[in-house]
């Protein structure tokens, strides 16, 4: 579904992101890991449209995206969240929902139902009449998440949601996403540091180091491999 | 309910006024009306989409000598005339839009760009033969009992139901939008254009969207201000302080909101009226007493109710704003 050739991201000569590729199929969870400042975010912010990558090719569908617009890039299907959190504060949060159901939605009543839909599977339904600055910061990662999965997308950008969730609500999440992945057929790519999610999630990882992919594979090559373990998982592995 | 019967009361007062009230009090409420319109119109830019504009006498002035040039002229009414008022500012109104948005100026800058806008129109209307620069226009004021709809000449409580209208329409016009995709999309670029662009929303074309909306209803205030008053002045119609009073309004009463014009055009105008009155009947005459005491009061609002009175007053009346 995605295909990420040989991209690479400099900023101001440091190397973010050098010759990473690796692809998507669709209907799978996968997982890209790795060190604070190895470059994840930005391969999403490359994907999603944010800024396009110095050389190397993204294609999704069979489309070549890369340098498109970020709101071209969710047009086309692929729907993200951010890290640092970007509610519309001074909206409701079932408006916030809403506005990504305009997408696909013309009037008002259907783009409502579609969002309380959604807010409903996120188990944000009770707040739905709050303003989104009123919410907790787990309630604004299930927000983000929401908001997103409203546009409809085929594959679903996730930047660190479980990130301050406590287990329970990660496990929560998780029976979410699994939940969208299995009913929906929704694809996934999810960057995440809670291995406890990841390991529960995720059938394809990928190990980001210094903006180079030095690892991929199934979640058990993953935490016996030797180099993941050294720069990042640690020899005592949670599994 | 609650919200909907009180608005009809509202409205049945607006529509009876002319009735009771004498010509002072008349003129008064018509100048309420045309700030409260214009406001509206304001609001659908900075209170909506969040694209300050500190120039949106330009559009005034513009819709204003466009109308009123026509008829000096040609003698062609402003039936006519606000077509290509409106014409214009929306063109206007794109081409600053697109010159700020295309090349990523936003905040502060954008509202620089306005007010450099409005200035240099003002200095080249000042240089204009056509309009007769600086000396102004006037047109020519018929009977104020005689009328003449065609041309949109008649006695005052006409101009009073025009722009009272006029109101209404935006109002409605208002309502839609905010209810509808266009008003989603431009809170949401409001409130976090990144995140609104990562929504599929191509935001560049919304705010163009958002200022030909204002830029239109705003020209045809200028068209309503032509011949209400009759005169024209390159430094009156362009003025930055005519920018200033048609934001006051929706900043006083609630920007973003749709009653907030509305009560902040009543509530300012009242209150300019009313320290001179009061002033009057305590005899002080200072110089400059009264921008003082308008100051003073604007000071508070701010400091105590920085959304402005709108909000609050919806919260106290259990409105559901």
């Amino acid at each position: 579904m995605l295909e990420v050739r040989n991209i690479s991201k400099s900023f101001r000569g440091l190397k973010a992101v050098s010759d990473a590729s690796f692809e998507i199929p669709a209907g799978s969870i996968n997982a890209l890991i790795g060190p604070n400042g190895a470059g994840k975010t930005t391969i999403f912010n490359m994907i999603a449209g944010v800024f396009p990558p110095d050389g190397g090719q993204i294609k999704f569908l069979g489309e070549e995206i890369q340098g498109l617009r970020p709101d071209q890039v969710c047009a086309a299907g692929i729907g993200r969240t951010f890290q640092i959190v970007k509610p519309f504060a001074g909206l409701s949060v079932l408006d916030n929902v809403m506005v990504g159901a305009f997408l696909k939605e013309k009037s008002s009543g259907a783009a409502r139902k579609v969002a309380l839909e959604i807010l409903r599977k996120l188990h944000l339904d009770a707040k739905a009449g709050l303003p989104a600055s009123s919410l907790t910061l787990p309630d604004r990662k299930r927000l983000e998440v929401a908001r997103a999965l409203a546009t409809r997308p085929r594959l679903l950008l996730l930047d660190e949601v479980m990130a301050g969730l406590r287990p329970t609500e990660c496990d929560l999440m998780v029976e979410v996403f699994r939940e969208l992945n299995r009913a929906d057929g929704l694809t996934i790519l999810l960057i995440e540091h809670v291995m406890r999610a990841v390991m529960a999630l995720a059938q394809h990882i990928g190990v980001l180091h210094h903006g180079v992919v030095i690892a991929r594979g199934t979640p058990e090559e993953i935490v016996r491999h030797p180099q993941v373990l050294e720069c990042y998982l640690g020899e005592e592995t949670v599994v | 309910m609650k919200k909907t019967a009180s608005l009809a009361i509202f409205f049945a007062f607006l529509l009876l006024l002319p009735w009771f009230a004498g010509s002072y009090a008349l003129s008064v409420a018509t100048l309420i009306l045309y700030l409260a319109y214009t406001g509206q119109a304001w609001n659908v830019m900075m209170g909506f989409a969040g694209q300050l504009s500190l120039g949106h006498s330009l559009y005034v002035g513009v819709g204003a000598y466009a109308a009123g040039g026509l008829f000096f002229h040609y003698g062609i009414g402003p039936w006519a005339g606000v077509w290509l008022a409106m014409l214009l500012c929306v063109a206007l109104g794109l081409a600053i839009g697109f010159l700020a948005f295309r090349f990523g100026i936003s905040g502060v800058y954008f509202a620089l760009l306005t007010i450099a806008f409005a200035e240099f129109t003002r200095i080249g209307f000042d240089h204009m033969q056509w309009t007769n620069g600086p000396g102004g226009m006037f047109l020519k004021v018929a009977q104020r009992d005689s009328w003449d709809l065609l041309n949109f000449r008649g006695p005052p409580f006409m101009y009073y139901y025009a722009i009272l209208g006029l109101c209404a329409l935006a109002f409605l016009l208002c309502w839609y939008l905010l209810k509808s995709k266009a008003g989603y999309y431009w809170q949401a670029i409001r409130e976090n254009e990144e995140a609104a662009q990562a929504l599929g929303i191509n935001t560049f074309r919304w705010k163009m969207l958002a200022v030909a909306i204002s830029a239109a209803m705003t020209s045809v205030s200028g068209v309503f201000f032509a011949f209400y008053y009759n005169n024209l002045f390159p430094h009156e119609i362009f003025n930055i302080g005519r920018s200033i009073e048609i934001i006051l309004g929706p900043v006083i009463g609630g920007v973003g909101t749709l009653f907030g014009p509305i009560l902040g055009a009543v509530m300012l105008t009242l209150l300019s009226d009313g320290i001179t009155e009061a002033l009057a009947a305590l005899g002080l005459e200072i110089p400059g007493i009264k921008q003082v005491f308008y100051g003073l009061v604007l000071l508070a609002v701010v400091m105590f109710l920085p959304n402005g009175i709108w909000p609050y007053l919806a919260k106290k009346l259990k409105f559901h704003a």
